[in-house]
């Protein structure tokens, strides 16, 4: 596989247009992700993050242009955009609830080796703990985890992460947090996030988007720190955090 | 778009169409006209109106049913079993406890309403795929009961011949086949009016607004369960005057409406001509009326027998060649017959600037799938080949004509659990 | 005493037929979301393959053949049907179902172009024409055979789903086939499978009803296929063990209420489904609704 020079973006997206029942989600969004560190995909509930990252995993038919790592990806199917390396942790996390821990971990396993079963156990030891359990019965900290640790156990060349700590206790969503933080020094990540003190944490490229457009690239410390900018874009009043559990759906 | 533009066709033009498509369609019997090949003798022949007949009556049946699957999107695989209602309890009702013609009728009707009213309110408590299920599963148990239930009452396989001293004078004889014919024209009129006029009114729009999207009805405040029963009764009303209109043409009732391959054939007819276009579902059901007709009519003719066996054979089975082209038809041209003209302009004016990709995954993956090929979006609206379809995945789920759907929130993908 | 064993060796004669139909279609629609009313004729297919060679090979032998043809025969139309005319229309589920339906309608009419629409007989050997004493009754020896390959077809699917890879993927792929394919498995091989693995059961269904009847006709697939949809819906789609469940229970409900009245058998079935729909506030996934 071709070696990508760190100042080429690892994913571009380029006047991707999405039309769901007969609405116009995404009107042209063109924007980066960095091959190193996290970029955050803002905005306020409804603007077309979600489907975003559902596109470029090519889950909606979609128009224009995806490129990962210098390759046109729009055209492949969602399983070979998988094993090209992008890792894909949706916004409801998406465990298998009748599956056990351990076969939710299993059915992540492609051909892509090694499995580093250690790397996930080491980051979230409580799977090692359930491995025999049903995900269902896991709490939503725990699922998630089993979520982040599915993409990680194969070698990763780009995260979507979608919400992650959205509904989580502040306890587990530290945890979630940090645990990303770490992830993030190997593998760039696309990270959809509402909680802006998560994002403020560890991203270091911002887009926004409103209206199925992009509205704001840069840097993402500076964005937040701009209560104005902050106000218009998101939504929020200043820097606080916002309140997690904070979207209506 | 298509649907735009014939909504946008001034209403003076549409109304003369319709006057004249009946003016026509009334004067047939008196037509000596002869088509070779397409009909045996002149246009006023009885053998000829009778098969025009059983057209007109399933293309009100068609309408009726394209009240539910068309327009409210629900898919009922019971339908059948109102046509059967209406037979049977009209002819038991004459024959066996001395009844009129037209208050066993009527009692008829008032059977069908009722059992719609029940059926209606019991089925549609589930969703898409459960409704369908609970519908064919009626329609079966209506089925036993007429083919093994009481054979005194019913005649069992046989059917039973209408008590021909009820039937008024003018109904019946091979010389009265022209009265037949236009009843059968008046109920088809009778169902194109009432669908016409419930599809234009209020609740007619929020049937619509159901099959496109039932959730976003709830949000309005109205309740959905309260609309598709509406329709569900109107439809399954119509039927039951289908029935009684059937009886008459056949001169007697037959099990074969109770059939799952009858309710099957209306979908077809359906399907055939363009859900939820009117014209297209009334040209879908004559044509296959005709071909069910006279394929059966052709399988014993002189020209098929003189065919190799290994053709021979299919030939011969209606069944065949409807369900292949049916299958044709679903592949080839989403959204039916109707689309056909719309089809044929688009790929006049296409001409030199097709980005028509060969490939369908790639196409439809790139969203252009249908920006020329169809004007008409319905039931073809592209969709990632592995996403998953929301719980009810019936026609409830499926989505309506595109274009004509404007929605304010743009929805964040809807999510598998959400 | 006699007269309930009987009846109950019967019922779940039945309900072996019920469930070799019923598990296929459950195990597509868990997975695809499709109702597939093609499935009576993989079971007219399997059966008149079945029958063919039964027909030229005499005795243990023939059937012996026959088998493997019957499974063959379902798997490879199942196959088939799912290339051909289910993967092309993934986008647009509705005419997925459409299709089925109209495939429904064509293949059972070729069978009746091919062999008649009068009912072939199937000469049975004479070890399996026979009856077994079991308490007194004298039940049909055919019945039992029903019964051992639904249950060894309910065992095998049973491993098959729990102990291989594709059987993890195909459990997966029932609650969430989007992210199997997200998380980089090929789900549409497994979809193939699983078609081919129904046709194969219906297959075989096609020449044990021939069996359990003594003859075939081109619309016996149709007509199990009504009661085995009803047995899916009862047995929460997408399960196997419901599915099981439920077809034991529609075939004893079926002949226990046939005994107390004639024609009341099929009656009572209609009237347990909808019961149990109204009764059910989940969807028939299993979920709330």
């Amino acid at each position: 596989m071709r070696e990508v020079p760190a100042a080429e973006p690892i994913l571009r997206v380029s006047d991707l247009t999405v039309t769901l029942g007969g609405s116009a989600i995404l009107r042209g969004v063109t924007f980066d992700v960095a091959a190193t560190g996290v970029t955050a995909l803002l905005g306020r509930n409804g603007v077309g993050k979600t489907t975003t990252v559902k596109s470029v995993l090519g889950l909606h038919p979609a128009g224009g242009a995806i490129r990962f790592a210098g390759r046109d990806i729009k055209t492949l199917a969602t399983h070979r955009i998988a094993r090209l390396g992008i890792g894909y942790v949706p916004e409801d996390r998406a465990v298998f609830a009748a599956l056990t821990v351990e076969e939710n971990l299993r059915l992540a396993e492609t051909a892509r080796r090694p499995h580093r079963y250690d790397l996930v156990y080491e980051l979230f030891p409580v799977l090692r703990e359930r491995a025999r359990q049903r995900a269902g019965t896991l709490s939503g900290g725990e699922q998630q985890m089993l979520a982040l640790g599915r993409v990680l156990l194969g070698p990763s060349r780009l995260l979507l992460i979608d919400e992650p700590t959205k509904g989580l206790s502040p306890k587990y969503a530290g945890q979630v947090a940090a645990a990303l933080k770490l992830v993030a020094r190997e593998v760039p990540i696309l990270l959809v996030e509402q909680n802006l003190a998560v994002v403020r944490r560890m991203a270091r490229d911002a887009v926004v988007l409103d209206m199925g457009r992009v509205v704001h690239v840069g840097d993402a410390r500076a964005l937040l720190a701009d209560p104005d900018l902050t106000n218009r874009l998101l939504g929020v009043s200043g820097p606080r955090t916002r309140d997690v559990n904070g979207s209506a759906r | 778009m298509n649907h735009v533009r014939s909504l946008m066709r001034p209403a003076g033009r549409r109304a003369a169409a319709v006057l004249l498509a009946a003016a026509a369609l009334y004067a047939v019997p008196y037509s000596t006209l002869r088509l070779p090949g397409v009909f045996d003798g002149p246009l006023d022949s009885p053998g000829v109106l009778q098969l025009l007949a059983v057209c007109l009556l399933f293309a009100g049946l068609a309408l009726s049913y394209d009240l539910l699957f068309g327009h409210t999107g629900i898919m009922s695989f019971g339908h059948g079993l109102f046509v059967t209602g209406g037979m049977y309890v009209t002819t038991i009702l004459v024959n066996h406890a001395g009844y009129g013609l037209v208050p066993a009728a009527l009692a008829g009707l008032g059977v069908g309403l009722a059992a719609a009213l029940v059926l209606g309110s019991v089925a549609l408590r589930v969703d898409g795929i459960g409704f369908a299920m609970v519908t064919l599963a009626f329609g079966q148990a209506v089925s036993l009961l007429v083919v093994s239930g009481s054979p005194a009452l019913t005649g069992g396989e046989q059917g039973q011949t209408l008590n021909a001293g009820a039937v008024p004078a003018a109904l019946s004889g091979v010389r009265n086949t022209a009265n037949l014919y236009w009843l059968a024209l008046g109920y088809l009129a009778v169902c194109a009016a009432v669908l016409w006029w419930l599809t234009t009114s209020v609740p007619g729009r929020v049937m619509r607004a159901v099959k496109e999207n039932e959730r976003r009805v709830e949000v309005l405040g109205l309740n959905p369960y309260l609309f598709k029963l509406l329709a569900f009764v109107v439809a399954g009303l119509l039927a039951t005057g289908g029935g009684v209109v059937y009886l008459l043409l056949l001169g007697g009732a037959t099990p074969v409406v109770a059939g799952s391959d009858f309710t099957l054939g209306l979908l077809v007819m359906v399907v055939l001509g363009g859900a939820g276009r009117r014209w297209g579902v009334v040209a879908g059901a004559v044509l296959y009326a005709y071909a069910d007709q006279s394929l059966t009519r052709l399988s014993g003719s002189a020209s098929v027998a003189a065919l190799p066996g290994a053709l021979r054979g299919p030939l011969q089975q209606p069944l065949f060649l409807l369900g292949v082209c049916f299958v044709a038809v679903v592949f080839f041209l989403p959204g039916g017959l109707a689309t056909l003209p719309a089809r044929l302009r688009a790929s006049k004016t296409r001409v030199g600037h097709g980005v028509r990709t060969r490939n369908g995954r790639r196409a439809q993956r790139a969203g252009s799938r249908h920006s020329g090929l169809s004007a008409d979006a319905s039931a073809t609206q592209p969709r990632s080949p592995i996403r998953r379809s929301a719980p009810q995945a019936g026609p409830n789920v499926l989505p309506g004509h595109n274009a004509a759907s404007s929605t304010g929130a743009a929805e964040e993908g809807v999510t598998p659990h959400g | 005493m006699s007269t309930l064993i009987l009846l109950t060796a019967t019922g779940l004669g039945l309900a072996a037929l019920y469930f070799l139909v019923a598990s296929g279609l459950s195990l597509i629609f868990g997975l695809m979301d499709v109702l597939n009313f093609a499935h009576g004729a993989f079971v007219a297919v399997g059966g008149y393959a079945a029958w063919t060679v039964a027909d030229h090979v005499a005795g243990t032998l023939g059937l012996a053949l026959a088998l493997p043809v019957a499974v063959a025969a379902g798997a490879a139309l199942a196959a088939l049907t799912e290339l051909l005319i289910i993967r092309p229309l993934y986008a647009r589920p509705l005419d997925q179902v459409l299709a089925t339906v109209g495939l429904g309608l064509a293949i059972p009419a070729l069978l009746q172009a091919v062999w008649g629409a009068d009912p072939r007989t199937w000469t049975l050997p004479a070890w399996l024409a026979g009856t077994l004493d079991v308490l007194g009754a004298r039940i049909p020896t055919v019945r039992f055979v029903l019964i051992a390959a639904a249950l060894a077809l309910l065992g095998a699917l049973q491993l098959l789903l729990t102990r291989t890879r594709a059987g993890l993927i195909v459990r997966a792929g029932v609650e969430n086939r989007e992210m199997v394919a997200a998380l980089g498995v090929d789900v549409h091989r497994a979809f193939t499978g699983v078609f081919a693995l129904g046709g194969a059961a219906a297959g075989l269904a096609g020449l044990l009803d021939g069996l359990y009847q003594g003859s075939i006709s081109p619309g016996d697939g149709t007509s199990l296929l009504i009661f085995a949809f009803v047995v899916v819906v009862l047995g929460r789609m997408g399960s196997l063990t419901g599915t099981a469940v439920a077809a034991a229970a529609v075939g004893l409900v079926q002949q226990f209420a046939n005994y107390l009245s004639a024609d009341l058998g099929d009656e009572s079935v209609v009237i347990l489904l909808a019961a149990v729909l109204l009764l059910r506030r989940r969807d028939l996934k299993g979920r709330p609704a």
